[in-house]
């Protein structure tokens, strides 16, 4: 209990301070969450959920623990909790699974949360940037916290980036939840640029509503370790989810995707596209549940997670789960690990494309699927530019940084 | 501008050809015909440096270079193209990013800038054109989804593109109907300068109606058996390989 013990004491030490410069709906939650904590530890590999994930390991380091509210000029429809509307402040931590100890150490010490709150029938023109850059001299620590309320009819696009400009060890903890009133639409992209010294621990909570349309996809461009936990819960008939992401790992690096979508109504859709490139000595895994439950009837669902190993050490784990309580649906689900494909790359040379160039060519091809399918056509094209700076080892990390050469 | 001396080559320790000699000047068609197994594909595998082949004896030169240090881009570069007899599909990598880094490699590799965009697209078009290649194909991925005739017809186009000096053309015949058939060897015949080489891989004399051979070798059991000018591939036709087997005692 060594690793847990240094947050607890860090949160009994500071717990004044914290509550001083936060909110009350968040402090009302925090001794709960320290119980919930306290109590259950660190998820260890037996727990199913964290199977691929080296949790003690990754929160062990002693890291500097940020208690800084956010700061900087908000994007439109975003307030800071304490600025949020009484109706968005009831919402904080009522979707978050609070059974999760990762969720709960979130709790308990996040200090601020940025609330998007999108009203009725609003359609929201320009892309919601939301951008967090890790900086700093010392090992840091932070704990985020985001709630996003699409009331009726609502529209937007959110964009979360996650950066890190400078070469210390990051740890972000990072929490979103995610109500979707009827009939509206979201598509919330994240993407990690960050380096090898980051661990993210994220986990998005979702509720959608009648006829709702959320689109998601998560894509992992460099980083140190990660773990994207993603649960939807499609409680209103006609709703659809989207939920893709690709992954791109070389060096040590590691991505663990674990999603549970969860059909509890009838009549709703479901749609998951995950591909992995790795590389080198990459470790990835992906475990994906489609939980079709009791009266859900007319579930239509599709789970597909395909990967690419580039080398023998590279390493990919993968779940596909479908788990079905209802007799009148379509389910799919299915899994690939493959190789280069030697006859594309023999092509290539013979039409004068070097063996290096070839690879590049073939790994970019293999995730353009997910990119493809992203509707926010500045944003594919943003991020067709990305990936290929990523795999020609372009992509700017920090600066003057040596360690991802 | 091609010679082979006693090729030997095999896959996975077997060997497939045991002593090919080969002499192919500028400007001249070679047709090389032989049975299934005969050992036809391997050679042009070899020739362009596929690394499943392992060479264990012999030599090949290219315009007085050893090529058999090369890579395959390199070999590419020098003037070298297959035209596959099976196309791989690439789906994902477009036909214009697939073009554009083969001729702009090629153009490195002479010390030449890279295209600029503009031009590159122009010339996209006009060979396009000149092989009759829809335009809804090169906007689509590499072979994915085309039909057979469709394959060897972007196979041609890339050569197009790529103005090498020396093609091999491994059973472009195969799989084609004879509308496609005539296309696309016309579309060959169109591309060619008079320096350009060709070896011509194939069972039937049909291609051989477009693509007229200068002269032709007959491929058994991995050596070269017969060589003769082009009433030889006529012969075949009306005949078969038994009497050739018959001659030379197999």
């Amino acid at each position: 209990m060594n690793a847990e013990k240094q947050y607890i004491d860090f949160y009994k030490e500071v717990k004044d301070t914290i509550a001083e410069r936060s909110s009350q709906e968040m402090n009302t939650c925090r001794e709960a969450a320290l119980h919930t904590f306290a109590t259950q530890g660190f998820p260890l590999p037996k727990v199913e959920r964290y199977r691929y994930a080296k949790v003690e390991a990754d929160f062990s380091p002693d890291y500097g623990i940020a208690l800084t509210p956010i700061n900087g000029p908000l994007p439109p429809h975003c307030f800071r909790i304490a600025e949020a509307t009484p109706y968005a402040r009831t919402l904080y931590n009522k979707v978050a699974d609070t059974s999760d100890s990762i969720v709960a150490l979130n709790t308990m010490l996040s200090v601020d949360t940025l609330v998007v709150h999108v009203p009725k029938g609003t359609r929201v023109e320009h892309p919601i940037q939301i951008n967090n850059t890790l900086k700093g001299e010392q090992d840091t620590m932070v704990c985020r916290r985001i709630l996003i309320i699409m009331e009726e009819l609502a529209q937007a696009d959110v964009i979360i980036t996650d950066r890190a400009t400078s070469q210390s060890r990051f740890l972000t903890n990072q929490v979103v939840e995610v109500v979707m009133h009827d009939g509206s639409h979201l598509s919330l992209y994240e993407t990690e640029e960050t380096h090898l010294l980051c661990t993210r621990y994220s986990s998005v909570f979702v509720r959608q509503g009648r006829n709702s349309t959320f689109h998601h996809t998560n894509l992992t461009l460099f980083n140190g370790h990660t773990r994207n936990r993603l649960d939807v819960q499609l409680q209103g008939e006609g709703s659809e989810v989207t939920a893709n992401g690709c992954v791109i790992a070389d060096k040590m690096q590691r991505v663990d995707n674990n999603t549970l979508i969860d059909h509890q109504v009838p009549n709703c859709r479901s749609n998951e596209l995950y591909k992995y490139v790795l590389d080198d000595n990459a470790v990835g895994a992906f475990a994906g549940k489609i939980l079709v439950r009791e009266g859900a009837q007319k579930t239509v669902s599709k789970e597909t997670n395909a990967n690419l190993c580039a080398t023998r050490s590279a390493r990919m784990y993968t779940q596909p789960m479908l788990e079905i309580y209802a007799d009148d649906v379509k389910c799919s689900h299915g899994s690939t690990v493959g190789q280069m494909d030697d006859a594309a790359l023999f092509y290539m040379r013979q039409r004068g494309i070097d063996e290096k160039e070839a690879r590049l060519l073939l790994k970019a091809a293999f995730i353009t699927e997910v990119i493809e399918s992203i509707p926010l056509e500045s944003l594919r094209d943003r991020l067709h530019v990305l990936v290929d700076k990523r795999l020609r080892g372009e992509l700017s990390k920090c600066e003057g940084c040596k360690l991802c050469q | 501008m091609l010679q082979i001396n006693n090729l030997h080559a095999s896959i996975n320790g077997k060997e497939i050809l045991k002593g090919i000699n080969l002499n192919v000047r500028d400007g001249e068609i070679h047709a090389v015909m032989g049975l299934n197994g005969a050992g036809k594909s391997t050679l042009s595998n070899v020739i362009v440096g596929h690394p499943a082949y392992e060479v264990t004896q012999g030599s090949i030169t290219f315009n007085g270079k050893d090529i058999l240090p090369l890579k395959p881009e390199e070999r590419a570069h020098e003037g070298i193209f297959l035209s596959f007899q099976q196309p791989t599909e690439i789906p994902g990598v477009s036909m214009v990013n697939f073009m554009r880094a083969a001729l702009n490699a090629k153009r490195k590799y002479q010390g030449q800038e890279p295209m600029p965009a503009g031009a590159f697209l122009k010339l996209m078009r006009e060979k396009r054109q000149l092989v009759e290649l829809d335009s809804k194909l090169t906007s689509r991925s590499v072979n994915e989804g085309f039909s057979g005739g469709e394959k060897k017809r972007n196979e041609i186009f890339q050569m197009a593109m790529l103005e090498p000096t020396l093609c091999i053309l491994d059973e472009t015949d195969s799989g084609l109907d004879v509308d496609a058939l005539r296309v696309v060897a016309e579309g060959f015949n169109k591309l060619r300068k008079p320096e350009t080489s060709a070896i011509v891989i194939t069972h039937y004399q049909r291609l051989l109606d477009y693509i007229k051979p200068d002269i032709v070798h007959v491929l058994i059991d991995g050596r070269i058996v017969k060589t003769a000018g082009p009433e030889l591939a006529i012969e075949i036709e009306n005949r078969g390989f038994d009497w050739i087997k018959e001659e030379v005692g197999l």
